[in-house]
């Protein structure tokens, strides 16, 4: 309202200037047409009242500022509020009614526009449904794709030709956790998001040299023009990369000839896999040349034995050789049994599954082939098995079938359990009389017998091949009769958070096509639309208001906003142990205990984490300087700078909003109609700020500003861009 | 003179019997426990053949092809290995195994490819 104020003063300035000319020409007046005489009789009788007069002057110019303010208010004042509460409607979408304040005429005008607002709402609810309607098939196929994307046990990562992910699966976001170098506090965030480089993974040179393979096949119009490279990790991962590219389709006319627009990479960690292979390799070769030699040994001793010539002691000799030789062969090979039982034998193709499926899948098949109550016990966290379903539930069945027709039971018990890093599974009968305990024994070696059919393999055979074991147990006082079954664990081989499988309630953020454009490498940060930005909004909570007199921030949040989209799956959310004490009329505001804090990483350990997980994106915070101020005290410290730009909604706003008076972060909430979920905690506030700069943009593009060079020019000028924290 | 034969080889098992074969076909046999010896036996008293395996401690067979490489006057060599792989067979002759036989093998073809290989027929096809 500054502008206001002074506008409302050079008003009065104005009439008291015009009083005075009036008078001016008044006194001019008087003096041509009164004789000398008279003239000096008015000067005469005003000559010592001159005070007076402007006295009387300045006196009526209160008044007519008091008149001025009350129209200004009226007629200029409450036009301009609603000319910024409309805007606000116009570009948020915001449908709450406007307050009507002011002259009759401009009440009106509000009355129109809350009714223009109405209809305004009313097509958009009408054009949305109609919307909705056409995009139903095309968001239940992108729906689809993301699904089966995330579920997808194949690390998938869809790229632009600048290497910019812009989908990737759960999957893939594990394998990448690994190769953080800071997963404690980032989860590998810094290096899986929408947008991010693909290139701080994989070398950008085994990328390049694998997209020209690609793209030299698909000019020759190959059948499917993949390329597939072996990466190492600094951390000495071994990775199959498989690369298939995305095509341009007919609406992306290709560019220079481009036939691709993207490509997809399918990411494997054969680590495991090749050490496997290697060792089974190394063992067989082993083998092979001690097999040679003793049997090279072996067999020249018998020819020369066959020589009638050949003399008693030599005779003896030879007979030793071959004595020592056949012993030695046959230690080797039980020794070589003993060793190498696991690495020898074929990877038979074992699948993760959730132990509760399993249960479910094979109680569900017993209940059907054989007539029987099956009750499932299963713990509430997931574990995960790796495992053929097929064939286990056939043992099952199989197991289940013999004790049906011997003990003549009418119910069963399935149990499963984790124990000692591997699963049990337990097959029980609890409510049967006594059985034959050797006979049961013999179920799990013979042939499986499954409807009527018998199959080639026994029990037995099935758990070897999981490298598992099962036996029975005769009844105890703790436990009923029963089967145990100890099968492998998905976890400890895969490193998969059985957690992170969880159906999420919403999609999961995993893809963003718009980022099939290509960044624009020719125009300098300053110059780009802000729309085409990625941005890190941030938000710190501190032990205190004086990051310069020693406080220290006790939390970090922050979210991404890739292609004007808030991706709220990609946050960083990390407490930080101040190593000072917390003042208590600060843990009333931000609720952070210094019992929270206890055994959290400290700011060394945070600030290069999160560093990396801002890398190449604009920094946002509301009331930034302060934010600002709290990191690079520690920068003396930590070695670690942020030079990227710096935004600040609290200047965004004054800019995009300059009649409003308040521009904090609960004002700006109320004023676009946010709610926020954890104010005074950073990733709540940092929420809500991203969602304040959301909404800021089409205001800033309102007046006119749309780059990056602009918002950050604009912001300068603002009064609010004075405050300093030293 | 009788035709002079060193056996290379650690193992003792093999080595009766070679030190037998080859005696008992005329020729003059010394033998050497690993490719050390092998060399320090072979610049005292050249063979005319050497029966080398592969794998010895210390100096192994290939180490000691690679140093009778540069000899003006070298005796001709059969390697005897347990190791089967081409790719051996391939380093073998490479560093100027004039023969080289797979273990197991027939003693009565490694004693025909010494005579062929003494008398200059050239190795015996493999």
């Amino acid at each position: 309202m500054k502008s206001l104020q002074t506008r409302l003063w050079l008003a009065v300035a104005l009439v008291g200037l015009v009083c005075l000319a009036w008078l001016g020409v008044a006194a001019g007046l008087l003096y041509t047409v009164l004789a000398p005489e008279d003239w000096q009789t008015v000067t005469g009788a005003l000559g010592g009242r001159a005070g007076l007069l402007l006295f009387l002057w300045a006196g009526a110019l209160i008044p007519v500022h008091a008149a001025l303010r009350g129209l200004l208010e009226r007629y200029v004042a409450a036009p301009a509020r609603l000319a910024d509460e409309a805007r606000l409607r116009l570009e948020t979408g915001d449908s709450r009614p406007i307050e009507p304040l002011g002259s009759k005429e401009t009440r009106e005008l509000t009355g129109i526009v809350n009714r223009a607002i109405e209809q305004r709402d009313t097509l958009l609810c009408q054009m949305d449904n109609r919307i909705q309607e056409a995009a139903r098939q095309t968001e239940q196929e992108k729906a689809r794709l993301a699904a089966l994307m995330s579920e997808l046990t194949k690390s998938v990562v869809v790229c632009n030709l600048d290497g910019r992910i812009l989908l990737y699966n759960q999957r893939a976001k594990l394998q990448f956790k690994r190769l953080s170098r800071q997963a404690r506090v980032t989860g590998g965030g810094e290096l899986m998001g929408l947008g991010r480089s693909i290139y701080t993974v994989i070398d950008r040179q085994l990328i390049a040299h694998a997209l020209d393979n690609v793209r030299r096949r698909l000019r020759r119009g190959a059948d499917s023009p993949s390329a597939q490279f072996v990466t190492v990790t600094d951390s000495g991962r071994l990775y199959r990369v498989q690369m298939t590219p995305v095509r341009q389709t007919g609406g992306e006319a290709p560019t220079d000839g481009e036939p691709m627009s993207g490509f997809v990479l399918l990411i494997e960690n054969i680590t495991d896999e090749l050490a496997a292979d290697e060792k089974k390799s190394r063992l067989l070769n082993e083998l092979t040349e001690a097999s040679r030699g003793s049997l090279a040994n072996t067999r020249a001793a018998i020819e020369i034995l066959d020589d009638p010539d050949v003399d008693g002691e030599l005779r003896e000799k030879l007979m030793q050789v071959i004595r020592d030789e056949v012993q030695g062969l046959s230690e080797r090979l039980t020794r070589l049994q003993s060793q190498s039982t696991s690495a020898l034998q074929s990877r038979w193709p074992l699948e993760d599954m959730l132990a509760s499926d399993l249960l479910d899948l094979a109680g569900q098949r017993i209940e059907a082939s054989l007539s029987l109550a099956v009750d499932r016990h299963c713990p509430e966290t997931p574990i995960w098995l790796k495992v053929d379903s097929y064939s286990l539930t056939q043992g099952l069945l199989h197991l289940a079938g013999r004790l049906h027709q011997a003990l003549a039971i009418d119910r069963l018990r399935l149990t499963i359990s984790e124990l000692d890093g591997r699963a049990r599974l337990e097959l029980c009968w609890p409510n049967a009389g006594p059985h034959n305990g050797q006979a049961s024994a013999r179920w799990i070696d013979e042939p499986m017998q499954v409807d009527g059919l018998t199959l080639p393999d026994s029990v037995e055979q099935v758990l070897e091949r999981h490298r598992g074991s099962c036996w029975l147990s005769m009844p105890a006082s703790t436990e009923p009769a029963g089967f145990r079954l100890r099968l492998p664990l998905a976890v400890p081989a895969e490193e998969v958070s059985a957690v992170s499988f969880e159906h999420h309630e919403t999609r999961p953020e995993f893809y963003d096509f718009d980022l099939f454009a290509r960044d624009h490498h020719d125009r300098c940060l300053e110059d780009r639309p802000l729309t085409e930005l990625n941005f890190s909004v941030f938000d710190t909570e501190t032990t205190g208001l004086d990051p310069a007199g020693g406080d220290r921030i006790i939390q970090i949040g922050a979210v991404r906003i890739v292609n004007g989209r808030l991706l709220e799956r990609e946050c960083f959310d990390q407490l930080v142990d101040p190593e000072r004490s917390i003042p208590r009329l600060g843990q009333a505001i931000h609720g952070i205990s210094p019992d929270m804090v206890r055994g959290q990483p400290t700011i060394r350990e945070v600030l290069p984490a999160f560093h990396a997980w801002c890398a190449d994106t604009v920094l946002v915070a509301h009331n930034a300087a302060f934010d600002m101020k709290c990191l690079s005290v520690q920068s003396p410290g930590t070695g670690i700078e942020f030079r990227q730009p710096v935004l600040d909604t609290l200047l965004l706003s004054a800019v995009a909003q300059e009649n409003q008076e308040r521009h904090n972060l609960d004002d700006l909430a109320e004023r676009f109609g946010l709610t926020n979920l954890g104010r005074h905690t950073a990733i709540g506030d940092a929420m809500v700020t991203a969602e304040i700069f959301v909404k800021l943009l089409p205001l800033l593009a309102d007046k006119g500003i749309t780059t990056l060079g602009q918002a950050l020019e604009a912001s300068k000028k603002t009064y609010y861009a004075r405050i300093d924290y030293g | 003179m009788s035709l002079k034969i060193l056996i290379a080889d650690d193992e003792p098992n093999i080595v009766i019997s070679l030190e037998y074969l080859m005696k008992r076909e005329g020729f003059q046999v010394s033998v050497a426990r690993d490719g050390a010896e092998a060399l320090a036996m072979i610049a005292d008293d050249p063979p005319d053949l050497l029966l080398l395996d592969a794998m010895m401690p210390n100096v192994d067979g290939f180490e000691v092809l690679q140093t009778l490489q540069g000899q003006p006057e070298r005796p001709k060599v059969i390697m005897l290995t347990a190791k089967g792989r081409e790719s051996d067979v391939e380093k073998g002759r490479a560093l100027g195994a004039d023969d080289y036989v797979v273990k197991p093998f027939s003693t009565g073809e490694l004693v025909e490819r010494v005579r062929r290989l003494l008398s200059d027929d050239g190795p015996a096809p493999a």
